[in-house]
């Protein structure tokens, strides 16, 4: 009996076991299976939001217009049906809002219950017109001719710069400008953190004694657990000021404010391994060195760092990682203009922090969303680029190094 | 005749731990000598006096004298760096740098500030031509050192070792890891050495000891138990213990 339960109880943790790590893998390929299709949907969707309409007259021979281009015509970049392959006529263009040129409040209706017949005569009546109008008045005796415009194209997505996702009424989503924000802050804090965080291993591996080092360690460790809040907020106060101080910019939100900020953040990764990696040096090797008359600088950089190379660059990838992926405290000082970034000292914006700002104003499920969603995937496809080199890296090292 | 290594009344403490013992021993130039003793009795640790490596370590206490070329080397103002130039280490294990076999053996003369790559060039050419690795590596000095086997990559330490032309070559037991064909190859250059160095070698192995060495110092617990011609301790020890030793009888 006794035996039995036992077995069972062997059993029954097994089974749990077995259990939870089936669920956190599915749970895992279920949010990249979610996040993906998601992301993937954006490409399947108009330019135009949901629940709207281009719409000409019926005569008009033009019947491809793309995103931007309806877009420059919207804001008068384009007058003429010529531009865009028509007949030469220039454009009229009809919004909503312009319902009360053309009719007195009367002609509308106490309830606008005329509205969409109205500008659907409106349509039949001027041959040059376009309107941007409500999916719901183009039905049934509508005279007017509805234009589908080509959906959201993926190589347009990757190439172009400009971002206005909410734009009317076709949404322009470039993210070129995010993606290269994102690795110009993360680049930029990679180039601030190495030196200094290598220079830290190289202390704490090789000079510092043990006291120093029992001190150093758990302060250093301290830093990864500040909340990136706190980063922020010390970024805003003290970092950002200081540079508009320095280069006399007229705002200090820059790319270069959020590359401090994530050089600071990314430190603790970049010291911890690359410490690791320092102190796995053969203690031979070392020795070979300074009996050969190297003194202790000339060992450490001749030797002691060359070896531990592989790991001092897994360490940066790794800390580029957790600057690639970070939110808040970017957020809060970098700007945030979805702008090209032509150098560090202006405001930029990075993927998670458009992410972050904008997924509140964007309606679920809409073309605003499901673009984030595509920025997410975006994103989870960098940080997997650099996980999967980081393992490359120190798999290659394991073969070599023995 | 001059002795270009001796110790006086030589004490060394690993903290509380007294390692090594009251040894007076003198080496003359141009000689093999061996170093033979049960692990633990202290070899490597008086090797190691000789080229300060003992400095390397938290704890240590020496008393007493060590002289190089008549010169205490734990006085005061040695430079140390001085000391390393003169007197070579060839260690246990094979453990070149993770660098190309050229600047391997090209490491010593960089960091001793040497810039002329022409002379350059030419000392690590001859160094592995001393230890006898030339031809087998002449084609492929920008390879990694570690391409080469065990045993090439020990003559490459000694190559190492030999670029800056010491006087004096340490080895702690340089063939211990490698195979018989590539410790046979060891001993030849050893006694090829013999010619322009001082060794002092330490081994664990008599027949060794036997056939490189002039003569065989026995160390047991951190005291010089017999010390004297090679001939003379292998066929007529003059202790009990090293009798014991020698004839495998511990150790
Ligand atoms: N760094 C050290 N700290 C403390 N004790 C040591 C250290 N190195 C060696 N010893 C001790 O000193 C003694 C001699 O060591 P060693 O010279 O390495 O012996 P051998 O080379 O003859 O095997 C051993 O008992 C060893 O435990
Ligand atoms: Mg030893």
């Amino acid at each position: 009996m006794k035996y039995f339960i036992k077995k069972l109880t062997e059993k029954f943790i097994e089974g749990a076991l077995f259990l939870s790590s089936t669920v956190t893998t599915l749970t895992i390929i279920l949010i990249v299976f979610f996040l993906f299709r998601e992301g993937f949907s954006l490409f399947k969707h108009s330019p135009v939001e949901d629940g709207f309409v281009i719409a000409v007259n019926k005569g008009n021979p033009v019947d491809k217009i793309t995103g931007p281009q309806i877009m420059d015509i919207f804001d008068q970049e384009i007058t003429n049906w010529e531009k865009v392959g028509g007949a030469n006529d220039s454009i009229i263009l009809f919004r909503i809002d312009n319902i009360s040129d053309y009719y007195t409040e009367a002609q509308l209706g106490d309830s606008f219950q005329y509205v969409p017949q109205l500008i659907s005569r409106l349509i039949d009546s001027i041959p040059g017109m376009v309107a941007f109008i409500p999916a719901t008045y183009a039905v049934d005796g509508f005279k007017g001719r509805v234009i589908e415009l080509p959906n959201v194209s993926m190589k347009k997505f990757f190439t172009e710069k400009e971002w206005y996702p909410t734009a009317q009424p076709a949404a322009q989503m470039g993210v070129l400008a995010l993606i290269m924000g994102t690795l110009w802050v993360s680049l930029g804090a990679i180039l601030l953190a190495l030196p200094l965080g290598l220079a830290t291993a190289i202390y704490m591996a090789e000079i510092a004694n043990e006291k120093t080092r029992r001190v150093l360690k758990p302060l250093i460790e301290l830093l990864a657990g500040i909340p990136s809040v706190v980063y922020g907020f010390f970024g805003l106060v003290i970092i950002v000021p200081l540079i508009q101080k320095v280069f006399e910019l007229p705002v200090g939100e820059t790319g270069l404010a959020g590359s401090i900020i994530l050089a600071i953040m990314a430190l603790p990764t970049i010291i911890t391994i690359s410490e690791d990696a320092l102190r796995t040096t053969p203690r031979a090797m070392k020795e070979a060195s300074l009996a050969l008359g190297a003194n202790k600088w000339q060992t450490i950089s001749r030797v002691t760092v060359p070896y531990a190379a592989s790991g001092i660059s897994a360490a940066a990838i790794l800390g580029m990682g957790r600057a690639i992926g970070e939110t808040m405290a970017v957020l809060m000082v970098t700007g945030n203009a979805a702008v090209m970034p032509h150098t560090l000292l202006e405001p930029v914006r990075t993927i998670p922090a458009t992410i972050a700002a904008e997924l509140g104003e964007a309606t679920q499920g809409g073309l605003h969303f499901k673009a984030l969603f595509a920025l997410g995937c975006i994103l989870f496809i960098i940080t997997m680029v650099v996980n999967l080199t980081v393992e490359y890296i120190s798999s290659k090292r394991k073969l070599t190094k023995r | 005749m001059n002795h270009i290594i001796a110790t006086e009344k030589l004490n060394l403490f690993y903290n509380d731990f007294h390692a090594l013992k009251d040894i007076n021993m003198k080496m003359r130039a141009n000689t093999v000598t061996a170093l033979i003793g049960p692990s633990g009795c202290g070899k490597s640790t008086y090797l190691r006096l000789f080229n300060r490596m003992n400095d390397l370590i938290d704890g240590v206490k020496i008393t007493g004298d060590v002289r190089v070329e008549g010169k205490d080397i734990y006085e005061k103002n040695t430079d140390v760096v001085d000391l390393r130039r003169k007197v070579g280490m060839v260690f246990q294990k094979p453990n070149p740098f993770p660098k190309t076999i050229f600047e391997n053996v090209a490491y010593g003369l960089r960091v001793n500030g040497i810039n002329d790559n022409g002379f350059i060039k030419d000392k690590v050419e001859q160094s592995l031509v001393q230890s006898a690795l030339w031809d087998e590596v002449k084609d492929k000095m920008n390879k990694s050192a570690f391409e080469l086997s065990g045993g090439q990559q020990q003559r490459l330490c000694i190559a190492r070792a030999l670029a800056i032309e010491p006087s004096i070559i340490l080895m702690d037991e340089p063939a211990s890891a490698l195979d018989p064909i590539s410790t046979a190859k060891i001993e030849e250059l050893i006694y090829e050495l013999k010619q322009n160095y001082t060794i002092v070698i330490v081994t664990h192995n008599m027949q060794q000891a036997a056939r490189v060495s002039d003569h065989t110092a026995f160390f047991y617990l951190g005291e010089l138990i017999e010390y004297g011609e090679t001939k003379e301790i292998f066929t007529n020890p003059k202790d009990k213990k090293t009798q014991n030793y020698i004839t495998g009888r511990f150790g």
